[in-house]
């Protein structure tokens, strides 16, 4: 039911029939250019229907005349990317550890290569930030290191791995002391275990500590030092500090002396290449523990 | 229309007429429309005028003009390494140059506060004194007017032009219509090369335009503001002031009542009817219909009907109608900046009042005030270097002798041209110690860093405490910044984490 056209009184233009409070519209026409431009404007859209992937087809799609597509570009920037990565990978390879790490700019590269294969390589065990894991998978952030923290000691256990099955991998065994054949018997072991929480000034029994102090003398000193400070050598974790790969109470130490738990790391030599080790290496060095 | 009638109007609209006729029948429109949906553009030929307020607006657009194009010219001296051009938006290196003040990317809220100013400060201009901005000192104004100067050079007047435009196309014709073009695009043309020279070194980026070494992107945003500035300044004119700008449209919200605007003293102009011979002037309305009012409008209207959407403020109608009033031997200001209550007061023929403190005024001269406090304070008390602390994602380490480690990213930033030493040190917890990854040597209670000239340096911190410093879980502590030589101190509060208790 459409109203009668009114007109406004003051100007003489058609009013809208829409009404607000008494508040109309005026019916003004909307110049010509405007609609030039938005008919420019359809064509504009036309011309990039032709140009640009645009209709979708059962089996595929347009591919525009251009030819363009977003993997292809991404591809390029990834191509360029990487051509800018080469030039610092060339200098890392045939740049020693000690010399990178005096090159600001380069060891900045470095660490962020390192950090990218760290988190594709050594993550799952090792934890976000290398901080480690519970159940024997060491904290490499810290400053307490098995087989040593320097940046030359870091590349050779990267490289060779630890009890990695292969010929030159980083090994060493703890003896079984415990079990029915071990050379200790249990309170033996007790007694040893007092011993080295006497180490770190948490033994409670002084006696044990005496009797234990002789054996671990006779059955530990080798390896682990005459007063716990291990063996990077061997090794031998150091047990007058306060990191514990397996635990640090007594249960636990009881239990590694029994029946011990040995953890095994990759040889990454020949699965990484020369430049990415290096980059590791730097990067767990720069994590606050390198020596 | 009676009061009720809207209401009444709306409740028959929102009935469901269509699906009450029957299926099958095309309802028929009883009242086709009359006119078309679109409206052809009415050419406006603005007639040459000269008085007080095109005198005005000459001295205004000589000086913005003159300003637009020698500004980035102007050089100032920072010392080596850094530009020399007194204004400058590095895009590039991400910093802006204003003579004296140097910002950063991450302080371009000075931007936003300079905005805001020039918003309110419009805002107030307009309350005080209608459009006067649209009619003085926008851009778009400033140089239609230019273009209608250069176009009058050219063709002539405004019958001229009109003759020129109706007539046949002749060598003459041509003649005048490729010149005024071509003196059109050589205008916008220099307009979109200034633009550029606010973004790179105007003696550089001249040099490298003219021998093709400039990049693509310096000549297309030239050709881009050419092109804009010649279409916008030479075709659409007052089509832009009119459908483009939003401006004209919210303008209503600040005039009042004691707002100077242009106005037709209609008590005093009506009846109004061409001057015949023997009319006694002091009997009849004053205005003659003369239409100088409106043929020197450049957006075409007639004044006469009072303040509308399209007046754009620049006063030129009553320049025009003070010249026919001065032949008259009439009083001038039939046409003139005025306010509603003041040309009432005349038309009752009582003393005249003008408020210029009004509610509106007071609060936007409050907000400017308060606004550019707030900026001057924030300029005059910013310090050339500042310090950030990003806590690694690694909540903390512990070490072999029990002690408890934290990693931070922290950067220097050092807004001076030459390189400064600073001092690190961590206050809040007894027994800090710091180590920077990268630099030799043993943590130690200071740590020494080195802030590049004039940019950010970011440093892997590491921070040990002993475990019995440590209040549980979280610990605030604070990182104080020194400078070696001058003292500067800067500091920036952290949180150092720890086993909990």
């Amino acid at each position: 039911m459409p109203t009668k056209a009114e007109k406004d009184a003051l100007t003489g233009t058609e009013l809208r029939d829409h009404e607000w409070d008494g508040i109309q519209e005026l019916d003004t026409p909307l110049p010509k250019w405007w609609l030039y431009v938005f008919w420019a404007a359809v064509l504009w859209s036309a011309i990039y229907f032709v140009l640009y992937p645009s209709v979708p087809g059962i089996s595929g799609y347009f591919k525009g005349v251009l030819g363009w597509s977003s993997r292809t570009q991404i591809e390029e920037t990834l191509a360029e990317a990487r051509k800018g990565q080469a030039k610092y990978l060339d200098r890392i390879r045939t740049t020693s550890l000690e010399d990178i790490r005096r090159d600001r700019a380069l060891l900045t590269f470095a660490i962020a290569g390192g950090k990218a294969s760290f988190a594709q390589n050594c993550l799952p065990c090792h934890g976000p930030g290398a901080v480690g894991r519970k159940g024997g998978y060491p904290s490499l952030a810290d400053d307490a290191w098995l087989w040593g923290g320097t940046l030359a000691a870091i590349h050779k256990t990267l490289e060779v791995g630890i009890r990695a099955g292969t010929e030159d991998t980083r090994t060493n065994t703890m003896p079984t002391f415990g079990g029915p054949d071990g050379p200790l018997k249990p309170a033996q072991i007790d007694d040893v275990a007092e011993f080295v929480l006497s180490l770190t000034k948490r033994s409670t029994d002084a006696e044990a500590v005496t009797r234990g102090a002789k054996i671990y003398a006779d059955q530990c000193a080798a390896c682990h030092g005459k007063a716990g400070e291990g063996n990077q050598e061997l090794g031998a974790p150091t047990l007058n500090d306060q990191i514990w790969l397996y635990g640090g109470n007594k249960t636990a130490i009881v239990a590694q002396i029994t029946k011990p738990t040995m953890g095994v790391m990759p040889n990454w030599g020949g699965r990484l290449d020369a430049e990415t080790l290096k980059m590791l290496t730097l990067y767990v060095h720069s994590l606050g523990g390198g020596k | 229309m009676d009061a009720n009638e809207p209401m009444h109007k709306a409740d028959v609209d929102l009935t469901p007429a269509p699906a009450a006729s029957p299926p099958g029948t095309v309802r028929a429109d009883p009242e086709p429309p009359k006119r078309g949906l679109y409206a052809s553009r009415v050419q406006v030929y603005p007639k040459k005028v000269t008085g007080r307020y095109r005198r005005l607006k000459w001295i205004a657009l000589i000086a913005l003009l003159t300003v637009y194009y020698v500004l980035p010219w102007v050089r100032w001296d920072r010392g080596p390494g850094a530009p020399d051009q007194a204004v400058l938006v590095d895009l590039a290196h991400e910093r802006a140059y204003f003579f004296f003040i140097e910002i950063w990317a991450q302080e371009v809220y000075y931007l936003t506060g300079v905005l805001i100013l020039a918003a309110v400060g419009l805002f107030l201009v307009t309350s005080l004194a209608g459009r006067i901005w649209c009619g003085y000192a926008c851009p778009q104004t400033v140089w239609t007017d230019l273009f209608m100067w250069v176009e009058r050079l050219i063709e002539g007047d405004r019958n001229k032009r009109i003759m020129l435009d109706r007539g046949p196309t002749t060598t003459k014709k041509v003649t005048k219509k490729v010149s005024k073009h071509a003196a059109w695009i050589a205008i916008a043309f220099l307009t979109g090369g200034a633009w550029i020279m606010y973004f790179i070194d105007a003696p550089t980026v001249v040099a490298e335009f003219f021998t093709g070494r400039s990049s693509v992107e310096v000549y297309f945003f030239v050709g881009l503001f050419t092109a804009t500035t010649y279409l916008l300044a030479g075709w659409a004119r007052e089509q832009v002031c009119t459908y483009m700008c939003p401006w004209p449209r919210f303008q209503s919200a600040m005039l009042d009542e004691d707002t100077l605007v242009v106005t037709y003293q209609k008590w005093r102009g009506e009846p109004r009817s061409p001057l015949h011979k023997g009319d006694d002037l002091s009997q009849r309305g004053h205005c003659v219909d003369c239409h100088q009012c409106v043929n020197v409008c450049p957006t075409g209207i007639d004044i006469r009907d009072g303040i509308q959407l399209e007046c754009i403020g620049c006063g030129l109608c009553a320049d025009a109608c003070d010249t026919v009033m001065d032949k008259l031997n009439l009083p001038r200001g039939l046409i003139g900046f005025d306010t509603e209550r003041r040309q009432e007061q005349r038309a009752k023929g009582r003393p005249l009042t003008y408020r210029l403190i009004r509610p509106r005024t007071i609060l936007y001269a409050m907000l400017m005030v308060g606004v550019a406090g707030i900026m001057l304070f924030a300029l005059l008390t910013r310090s050339s270097e500042s310090l950030t602390v990003l806590h690694d994602r690694t909540l903390f380490v512990q070490l072999s002798d029990g002690s408890i480690r934290n990693g931070y990213t922290v950067r220097v930033l050092n807004k001076e041209r030459q390189d400064r030493r600073f001092s690190l040190t961590v206050a809040e917890v007894e027994g800090a110690q710091l180590r920077v990854v990268g630099s030799d040597g043993d943590p130690a209670p200071a740590a020494t860093l080195t802030g590049k000239p004039d940019g950010v340096s970011s440093y892997q911190v590491y921070v040990r405490v002993p475990r019995a410093a440590l209040k549980g879980a979280e610990t605030p502590i604070r990182f104080v910044l020194v400078d070696s030589v001058t003292g500067a101190r800067t500091e920036r509060n952290a949180s150092f984490k720890g086993p909990a208790r």
